[in-house]
């Protein structure tokens, strides 16, 4: 597994999502969930195939943590990339941690 | 070969036999020709008080009433019917034009009895029953002098007080003279007439009760009227609403039977002595009544479009209920409300300090429900009219806990007219509700007709729905039981400030994107700081966290502010230069003004940088705030205005921008009443007449087009911004999210008139508040853009990767279309959904 360190910890506040480009052009959008824990996921709306979801509200639905497009407001759960409302639908997820004060991603 | 059927009279009755015999004639049995006296399709006379508020007559259009599609009806408008000649079955109208008949439909309505009190024909005096009476009253009050006006009305009945509202709502003082000894004697007892009274003088309407009017002279110039009991009223105006005579002389006249009282006399199938005669509506006279009241007229034509067709349906006695909210002020009554029955027991209950008086008549062992009447507080009334088997103790349902005394629509049998305008019985809503899908009060009304006509059974439809399992919360989301309205008080009461701390301390979960951008939104209208400020920029819709509209491709557009829509072809060329060095798609908005398109995240501080530094600020089109204050040229070259629309727009623009709300703002104002600025169509529109400004609320555009009503006439400037500033904080505290002004408005208790008297009257006790919060936000903006070009933190967040600052985003890609560019789709979508 090769991890990319996307950027410091710091630049990925609780709540919050930021997208990162990957050194084969493929971005990935990174979120903070309230206890810390951080999800990569693919930046690209499957709906819109714009590059948008980092930008998106994070929060929970029924206790269980997502993101919203900010393009037409589909939720993509955190953890598996599956679309809420069209559950054949998923986004790809990838490995993420923190590493001193770094976040790295395997895509 | 189809038969001929003429009709005499196209008001609401004619127009509804013409509609109901079109809807059931499949093979074009009937080819009919109407007569109509006024020169206008039919309308809506029960609203015709309404129309005081736009003069606006297209408002009171009965859908439909051109036949403009079907050919197999014409119209004939302005040519009354003025001879039947029965034996050769011919009609012949004023234009001279002569038509046979099969079958021949009276539909002449009334006239307004004008008692025969000397003056009753001088100049200045009125009556109250057309559109074409409403203008020429209109007309006689534009010239009077200044100063309050006053104007008599005569008759204290239905009519009578509707015309009182009109006057009063014209800026005119209004008297009320009734002869009976209480207001409305046909619907209310002596109680409720008492109390009537004594709500309407709250009202600033005279009320003069068991006395006549004995003559008007003309007196310099105004009217004098003299009141039998000696006293005398100097007025500028006399309307007579002093009941209604049925218009029979044509049937008279050709030799048909009429009622002692007056009426064309008609049997059970409405027809007349004449088998090819039919009479409907007011001009009718079944089983020696002559109703009038609209719901009788349409079940008459129905009636008569079923017969017309080989069908045998019978008119019955026809509910004679009214409910009116006349000045703000409930009054309703049902059945026998003056317990005429045999044996009738009476059930009072007259709170005076809570202004509300409630009777009901029920049979002699308090089983049956015979009729009642409410004044004041009408809340029982749609559901206690339906109901004929008591469920309980009388006292019960109408007690000081009130709300039907848990008696719900449940209780009503499917057969029950929940909508007696339009005799639609709970049965068809329920199953409208069930298998059309009809989940909202408006597709009821689409679907069922129900609550198209008076309105007082929507309530009973909100009912319906819930009783039906239609969701009807008003929990904000999953994360907050409360509604917007509520949590906006929460955060006022309490001082919170963040939505962590709301969430925890009154919500369940993290939140989502209902709630975040809703709290996000009522943080702001309380003007507690920046709207990208520490962790509310992640409750940010996109728009509002990049203070920039998002595209399909992921790009933005930047729209700055141009109040007005008035601009210096200096700042011109600035935007020309910034959208050339961007390269950005430009147009030109429906909002007067400019948006540029296709900014890239890392592009926006540097082109607002520009923007900025040229003296733009924000426009807010991203924002649920203030969009434009659109004018029309107004006074200063445009030869019909009147006042200078570019100026007031402007400083309208300015006082309200930044102004976060439930949903968007919009507004315009009009240099004169050509209305080329469209203010009727907007949130809150200003239209310049000669003395000052009118200013109307509730207008829209976008999917549900609504005309704005008038909230107040001919104010002056100050009284202008005080207004504004009340209606929209009052909006602001109490719609729900994302409820445009007009939803909010329909769905206010109490409407307009509730309205009014919260901004105007102060009758809630919060106007000092709503001008200390408007006062603290005109105080306190600044430009959002300006501020996040000042604030390192905040910029640091413009850009599209976090791990390559300066590069752009490599799917975007544009191509050139008419000389711009424009996005390149990118790929198909993974899954086709919105
Ligand atoms: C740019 C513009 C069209 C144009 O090229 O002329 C426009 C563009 C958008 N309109 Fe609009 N509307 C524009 C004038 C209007 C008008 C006309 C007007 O304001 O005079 C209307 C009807 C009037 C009204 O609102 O009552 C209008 C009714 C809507 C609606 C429906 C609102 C409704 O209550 O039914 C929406 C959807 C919404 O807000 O939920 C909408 C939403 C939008 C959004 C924000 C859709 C979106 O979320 O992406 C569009 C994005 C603007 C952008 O990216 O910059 N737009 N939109 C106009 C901007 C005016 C301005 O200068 O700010
Ligand atoms: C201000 C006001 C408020 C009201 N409020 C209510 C209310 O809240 N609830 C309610 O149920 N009812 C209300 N009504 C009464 C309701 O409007 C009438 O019951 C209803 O309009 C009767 O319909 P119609 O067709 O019989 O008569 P109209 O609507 O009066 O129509 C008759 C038409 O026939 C025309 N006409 C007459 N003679 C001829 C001829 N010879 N040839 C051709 N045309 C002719 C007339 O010009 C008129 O246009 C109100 C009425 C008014 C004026
Ligand atoms: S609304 Fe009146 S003043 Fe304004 S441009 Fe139109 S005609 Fe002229
Ligand atoms: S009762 Fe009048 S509209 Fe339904």
């Amino acid at each position: 597994m090769t991890w990319f360190a996307v950027c410091p910890v710091a630049a990925v506040p609780p709540e919050q999502g930021v997208a990162a480009l990957l050194p084969d052009g493929r971005q990935v959008a990174v979120f903070r969930t309230h206890d810390g824990t951080l999800h990569a996921l693919s930046n690209v709306d499957p709906f819109s195939a714009a590059a948008v979801l980092a930008r998106g509200i994070v929060g929970d639905l029924g206790g269980v943590a997502v993101v919203a497009s900010p393009m037409h407001k589909q939720h993509f759960e955190l953890a598996t990339g599956r679309c809420v409302e069209h559950p054949d639908v998923a986004v790809a997820v990838y490995p993420v941690r923190e590493h001193g004060d770094r976040i790295m991603v395997a895509p | 070969m189809p038969r001929k059927l003429v009709v005499a009279g196209n008001g609401m009755v004619g127009h509804r036999t013409v509609q109901a015999l079109r809807d059931r004639d499949q093979h074009g049995e009937w080819q009919v020709t109407v007569f109509a006296e006024e020169a206008r399709t039919a309308y809506d006379r029960v609203a015709l008080t309404s129309y005081v508020d736009g003069w606006d007559p297209a408002a009171l259009a009965l859908p439909g009433a051109d036949f403009a599609d079907d050919d197999a009806v014409s119209l004939h408008l302005g040519d009354p019917v003025v001879a039947i000649d029965r034996a050769a079955r011919m009609v012949t109208a004023a234009s001279g034009r002569r038509v046979r008949y099969d079958a021949l439909v009276l539909a002449t309505g009334s006239a307004p009895f004008v008692p025969p009190v000397p003056g009753h024909d001088l100049p200045g005096c009125f009556v109250y029953r057309t559109i074409d009476d409403l203008d020429a009253i209109r007309a006689a009050t534009a010239g009077t002098g200044s100063g309050r006006r006053a104007a008599l009305v005569v008759g204290g009945g239905l009519l009578g007080l509707e015309a009182a509202k009109a006057l009063r709502d014209m800026g005119m003082s209004p008297h009320v003279v009734e002869l009976a000894p209480r207001l409305m004697p046909l619907q209310v007892d002596d109680g409720g007439g008492a109390l009537l009274a004594r709500l309407i003088a709250e009202l600033d309407v005279t009320v003069h009760t068991g006395v006549s009017t004995q003559v008007i002279e003309e007196d310099r110039g105004r009217l004098l009227a003299k009141l039998a009991n000696g006293v005398e009223l100097d007025v500028d105006l006399v309307v007579f609403a002093a009941g209604i005579r049925p218009r029979d002389q044509l049937a008279t006249a050709a030799g048909l039977r009429t009622g002692p009282r007056g009426g064309i006399v008609v049997d059970e199938a409405c027809r007349t002595d004449d088998p090819h005669v039919y009479a409907v509506g007011e001009c009718a006279c079944v089983d020696g009544v002559v109703y009038g009241l609209v719901a009788p007229g349409y079940a008459m034509a129905e009636v008569v479009a079923d017969r017309l067709l080989g069908g045998d349906s019978v008119f019955t006695a026809a509910d004679t209920s009214t409910k009116l909210k006349l000045l703000g002020v409930d009054v309703a009554s049902f059945g026998d409300a003056h317990a005429r029955t045999e044996g009738a027991l009476e059930v009072v209950v007259n709170d005076a300090v809570a202004g509300s008086y409630k009777k009901l008549v029920v049979s002699d062992d308090a089983k049956t429900l015979l009729g009642g009447v409410f004044v004041g507080d009408a809340t029982e009334y749609a559901l206690l009219r339906s109901l004929v088997d008591l469920p309980g103790d009388p006292l019960t349902l109408i007690g000081p806990r009130g709300g039907g005394g848990g008696v719900g629509v449940a209780a009503l049998p499917d057969d029950a007219q929940i909508c007696s305008c339009n005799a639609v019985t709970k049965g068809t809503i329920t199953a409208a509700i069930v298998t059309a899908e009809c989940d909202d009060v408006p597709k009821l009304k689409g679907c069922t007709g129900a609550g198209t006509v008076c309105g007082s059974c929507v309530p009973m439809l909100r009912q319906l729905l819930g009783a039906c399992g239609v969701a009807q919360s008003t929990a904000l989301c999953e994360h907050f039981p409360q509604s917007r309205a509520s949590l906006f008080e929460i955060v006022r009461v309490t001082g919170i400030r963040t939505f962590s701390e709301l969430i925890t301390a009154h919500g369940t979960g993290r939140g989502c994107d209902i709630c975040k951008p809703a709290v996000a939104s009522i943080l702001a209208s309380l003007g507690t700081g920046h709207v990208l400020d520490g962790e509310r920029a992640g409750l940010q819709d996109t728009n509002d966290r990049f203070l920039a509209n998002i595209q399909r491709n992921g790009t933005y557009s930047v729209v700055p502010r141009i109040p007005g829509g008035e601009i210096t072809p200096a700042k011109l060329m600035v935007i020309a230069e910034v959208a050339r060095d961007f390269d950005l798609y430009t147009k030109i908005t429906g909002g007067q003004r400019i948006d540029l398109f296709g900014a890239r995240l890392e592009q926006l501080p540097q082109i607002w940088a520009r923007l900025v530094a040229a003296g733009f600020e924000s426009g807010h089109a991203y924002g649920k705030a203030l969009r434009t204050v659109k004018s029309c040229v107004g006074s200063t070259w445009c030869r019909y205005g009147v006042q200078d629309s570019v100026g007031l727009a402007i400083e309208l623009e300015l006082r309200y921008r930044g102004l976060r709300s439930p949903h968007k703002l919009k507004a315009a104002v009009s240099g004169c009443a050509r209305e080329c600025a469209e203010a009727r169509g907007k949130d809150f529109g200003v239209i310049a007449t000669e003395r000052g400004w009118n200013l109307y609320v509730g207008g829209n555009g976008g999917t549900t087009p609504r005309h704005a009503d008038l909230l107040v006439s001919e104010v002056d400037k100050e009284t202008l911004l005080r207004t504004i500033d009340r209606f929209l904080m009052f909006y602001i505290r109490t719609a729900d999210r994302l409820q445009r002004t007009s939803a909010w408005l329909e769905s206010l208790e109490g409407g307009l008139d509730h309205l009014r008297a919260v901004v105007l009257d102060d009758s809630l006790g919060l106007c000092a508040d709503l001008d200390r919060q408007m006062a603290a936000h005109v105080d306190a903006y600044t430009d959002e853009w300006a501020d996040v070009l000042a604030d390192p933190d905040k910029l640091a967040r413009f850009t599209s990767f976090v791990n390559a600052p300066g590069l752009p985003d490599p799917t975007v890609e544009f191509r050139a279309e008419r000389g711009q560019p424009v996005p390149v789709l990118l790929g198909t979508p993974a899954v086709m959904a919105r």
